[in-house]
């Protein structure tokens, strides 16, 4: 018989016991047809039960058929408790949907291999070293005609290809005045071959699209691009779109589980790297370098052949370095090449979040931990008000596995609900978290696949909780003495022993949950409160866009018309917004000396800008109409610091250096006051504003094609003024469009999405984490009251005060407390230094910062023992004795 | 579970033996010419015949087939299987070492 069938019959058993009655009647039949006496003959064969049972044991598993009735049974052990069976299973649920979804998330992010041939043999070349800023520092960005030279000069053991870093870029299907915003990434025509990518429709890139630069304008779309643009429109090859200045030709689409090599972004569109402005220039790092490592190449030497190759690359550019002090030219030069495994992939948003990803993780690991201690508590609880039952089960001869197993289904009962329900938290707040860790405007996009990984990741889990709180209450109750436990007097004090030790490490765990939490919300709090030196009150940032660079007076044309719209108060214009993202920088020198080797952060900025921006003015005038760049400049007062010791540097000169030996002139024509550039987070740094509008060599005046226009508006809502900032803009000059409007305080806010999710997330966890102990804490006070009535009956009857009644009933526990408190502190000394570099002007040695937690969990055990405490005080002696 | 005492050894064997020689017998069938081939010396006891069927068939070594006989009524009919057919081969010396064991030590005391 097949392990099919025998399952089979378990759950056949009806038909089963019929097929046997049937033979055995046949048999009968048959024995009367040969002449037998038919009372006889059945007294022969015995009773046909007997028989039945007989045989059923043995053509039974007779295990799934007592895991089937235990399973039934411990079904209505549940039901028999639905307050508290519903209780563990919610907190479980909560528990284990934060776990499943943190898996999820992580798992998509940074576990699972890209959907390529091979993903295990990929790597992302990086370059290792000494920053201007003397920090160290890895970047794997890469210019073009380096990347040439070492993919020629490893062919025979890798395959390099590029990818540029993955944007959002403006382009047009059918007339100008429908920009649409699409994530567009060039990479190499050989990335196809070398994934093993095949086309959904139409043609993938190859080699043959990597050969003149310019010279190949197609593109190939993603599988979900296609899907939410063209609806699967197969008509879509061959559709033209215009980007920049260039129309390109759509030739297929790309197979649909690829979407891209950089996790956290999905790609809409993939041009060749040869359409890159950037492809001929050797200073333009604007791509990723990947190498599918071939079978058995030799690693090491292939590593050093391709920083060889980069470094005489890097050393031929590094002679026209002028004006960058030697040792930063030596350091730059000096930096190691690595490999990187790329198998999942290779993004910012990886490394930006690989860490607070982590500490989420074992926050909520922490929370399940502390759930499955409820629950724990609560089964041995329960265990011991079936000491009875359990020894009835021994002594009548039940096994003790089958008490184990007994015990244990019950538990599996709770984690698999619990698991149900989790997998529908999971499922919603998997999207919902990751819809938070970008920027509104800039979403990260994660495929959240829910397949066998995720379906894995939830049976183990449901698994390991059984085990974790299940195993030693049923050990406990199968270790029950029929003899004592059925005359009533066990020893009670071993089970609450069990529950002291979990109380203690679940304050623990809160604490340190509690206590990282803490950290979070206060760097949160400290960096969205730093000043940032200028005002985003009603300020709207609209990046506008014209097809072909346009003279920078049409510019200034169209702020003056927007002055005159109702609801504008003041406009300036500027390259780009302040923390917008956008930044460039120079060396600076002073009197002709050569530069100090620090770093000037550059703004190019309109007469008015100050004042838009409310930055102070502390010395000196404003840009006015007729100054230019070069030729007049304001700095801020961390550059006179920088370059000047500190004193006033209007009316001095500087030069830029830039390539090529130019030197661009400028007059300090003002000091402003300091401002955030970049970051939040960073030291401010040296900045100069040069006028917007600029000269070129030969003295004739610039255009742009890009450019911020900022927009104070009278009204309290800036977002309102948008449609009309729309339709102005072309109107004042036809060959202006608006490609996005944001206001300055969400550029602010984006450099706090991450702060931001941390703190909120922790602080869920932590007030989930606090209920949690509360009440598990109440429920083992509770339980211990319960269990010592008869001897508080007894000390009141004797005369005890309510006061020594509840230190009777809470010192053991609040011991208990403290000493998971201090474990909570140690663990929390040990743990921060790993989250460090994620916190914000805030020290874990803080006292508030231990304080909090503290006095949080001091409190939360305080309402839990209330209710306990108070029913034993209440107890009633003379009833209480009576009725034992 | 079952317990494996020389009775049920020789049970087995002699089930496995008329099986193979007469394949598609009912379990009367079974009991009747084990009686009678034995000249009524060895007597099955009907209550333990089935269970041993059973536990035979859920080794492997015999399997049963439902068939529907003339009177209408139907009947579980076994056959004896390869892995059957190895097991009364063990079966059987495993029988005749021990009759020689018994013979030796009779003749000897």
């Amino acid at each position: 018989m097949s392990l099919w069938s025998r399952i089979a019959n378990v759950v056949r058993g009806e038909r089963l016991n019929r097929e046997i009655d049937e033979e055995l009647e046949a048999h009968i039949a048959e024995a009367i047809a040969q002449g037998r006496d038919p009372g006889e003959a059945r007294r022969a064969l015995g009773s046909a039960l007997r028989h039945r049972e007989g045989s059923r044991d043995v053509r039974l598993v007779s295990w799934l058929e007592s895991l089937r009735s235990d399973a039934v049974f411990g079904w209505r052990q549940l039901n028999k408790t639905k307050v508290t069976s519903a209780a563990a299973i919610l907190s479980l649920a909560l528990a284990i949907g934060a776990c499943t979804s943190a898996f999820r998330l992580i798992d998509a992010l940074l576990l699972r291999p890209l959907p390529v041939a091979n993903p295990e043999r990929l790597y992302d070349l990086s370059r290792q070293g000494i920053g201007p800023e003397g920090k160290p520092q890895t970047f794997d960005g890469w210019a073009y005609p380096d990347f040439q030279l070492m993919r020629a000069a490893v062919k025979d053991q890798a395959e390099l290809f590029a990818v540029s870093y993955a944007e959002p870029v403006d382009l047009t299907y059918k007339s100008d005045e429908e920009i649409e915003k699409a994530y567009l990434q060039y990479v190499s025509g050989s990335m196809f071959p070398t994934l093993g990518l095949r086309p959904a429709l139409g043609r993938v890139f190859t080699e043959n699209d990597d050969v003149k630069p310019g010279g190949h304008p197609y593109a190939v779309i993603s599988h979900d691009y296609w899907t939410h643009r063209f609806g699967q429109d197969p008509k879509v090859i061959g559709r033209t779109f215009r980007m920049g200045n260039e129309i390109y030709e759509i030739v297929g689409v790309a197979e649909e589980s690829f979407t891209g090599t950089t996790p956290g972004t999905m790609i809409d569109i993939f041009v060749p790297t040869m359409m890159h402005p950037g492809v001929t220039h050797k200073d333009w790092t604007w791509h990723r370098t990947l190498a599918m490592v071939k079978p058995g190449a030799a690693f090491e030497p292939m590593r050093q052949k391709l920083e060889a190759t980069s470094r005489a690359f890097e050393e031929e550019r590094a002679k026209g370095f002028l004006g960058m002090p030697q040792k930063e030219i030596d350091e730059f030069l000096n930096q190691k090449l690595v490999l990187e495994p790329a198998a999942t992939g290779v993004s910012d948003l990886q490394s930006e979040t690989r860490r607070p990803l982590a500490v989420l993780g074992v926050l909520v690991g922490l929370v399940l931990l502390i759930a499955c201690a409820n629950v724990a508590n609560m089964m041995t609880a329960q265990a011991s008000a079936r000491a009875r039952e359990m020894a009835v089960r021994v002594s009548i001869g039940g096994g003790r596995w089958r008490l184990v197993q007994l015990v244990l289904v019950q538990s599996a009962w709770l984690a698999l609900l619990a698991v149900a329900i989790g997998s529908l938290f999971a499922w919603w707040s998997g999207p919902f978290v990751v819809s938070m860790i970008n920027p509104p405007d800039d979403p990260a996009r994660l495929v959240l696949p829910a397949d066998w990984r995720v379906l894995g990741f939830g049976l183990a889990v449901a698994l390991g909780v059984t085990l974790l709180f299940g195993l030693a209450p049923a050990l406990r109750a199968s270790a029950v003495n029929p003899v004592s436990a059925l005359k009533g007097g066990e020893d009670p004090h071993s089970k609450r022993r069990l529950m002291h030790v979990l109380v203690a490490v679940q304050v623990a765990f809160c604490f340190l949950v509690l206590f990282v939490a803490g950290l979070f919300v206060t760097t949160f709090q400290r960096l969205s409160h730093q000043p940032t030196g200028f005002s985003a009150d009603r300020l709207l940032v609209v990046d506008t866009v014209a097809k072909t660079p346009q003279p920078e007076a049409f510019w200034e044309q169209t702020a003056e018309h927007l002055r005159g719209v109702q609801g504008v108060e003041k406009v300036a214009l500027a390259d780009a917004a302040l923390l917008g993202g956008s930044s460039w920088n120079n060396f600076i020198s002073v009197n002709g000396a050569p530069p100090n080797g620090v770093l000037s952060y550059m703004r190019a900025v309109s007469p008015g800008w100050l004042e838009v921006m409310k930055i102070h003015l502390l010395d000196g005038r404003d840009l006015r109409p007729g100054d230019t760049h070069p030729g007049a400049a304001l700095v801020n007062e961390t550059f006179a610091k920088t370059y000047f010791d500190g004193v006033d540097p209007v009316g001095k000169t500087i030069d830029l250096n830039m390539d090529e030996g130019l030197r661009l002139q400028y007059e300090i024509v003002g000091l402003v006051g300091d401002v955030r550039y970049k970051s939040l987070r960073e030291p401010i740094l040296p900045q100069l504003y040069v006028p917007f509008r600029s000269i070129d060599k030969k003295g004739q005046p610039g255009k742009r094609g890009a450019g911020i226009l900022l927009v104070r508006t009278s009204g309290s809502n800036p977002r309102a003024l948008a449609g009309v900032l729309r339709e102005e803009i072309p109107r004042a000059r036809p060959e202006f469009r608006v490609s996005r409007i944001r206001t300055q305080l969400e550029i602010n806010q984006s450099h706090t999405v991450r702060e931001r999710l941390l703190a909120t997330l922790a602080l869920f966890f932590a007030i989930v984490a606090l209920l949690l102990a509360g009440v598990g804490l109440y429920g083992v006070l509770h339980y211990s009251v319960l269990q010592r009535r008869r001897e508080i009956g007894i000390r009141i009857a004797v005369g005890a005060q309510a006061g020594g009644v509840a230190r009777l009933v809470t010192m053991d526990v609040f011991a208990m407390v403290l000493v998971g408190a201090i474990a909570g502190v140690g663990l929390g000394m040990l743990s921060v230094r790993y989250v460090e570099s994620l916190f914000y002007q805030v020290r874990a040695t803080d006292l508030q910062m231990l304080a909090l937690p503290a006095l949080a969990i001091l409190v939360g055990a305080l309402l839990a023992a209330l209710r306990p405490v108070i029913q034993a005080v209440r107890i009633d002696p003379a009833s209480m004795l009576r009725a034992e | 579970m079952a317990k494996t005492d020389s009775l049920q050894g020789s049970m087995d064997l002699l089930v496995l033996k008329i099986l193979s020689r007469r394949p598609g017998l009912h379990g009367y069938a079974i009991m009747s010419a084990i009686q009678d081939i034995s000249g009524d010396v060895l007597r099955v006891e009907e209550g333990s015949l089935y269970p041993a069927l059973h536990r035979m068939e859920e080794a492997g070594w015999i399997r049963a087939e439902w068939v529907t006989k003339e009177t209408g009524r139907r009947a579980r009919l076994y056959e004896v299987t390869a892995a059957g057919k190895r097991q009364l081969g063990v079966e059987e010396s495993r029988w005749q070492a021990v009759t020689l064991a018994v013979n030796r030590v009779l003749r000897e005391v």
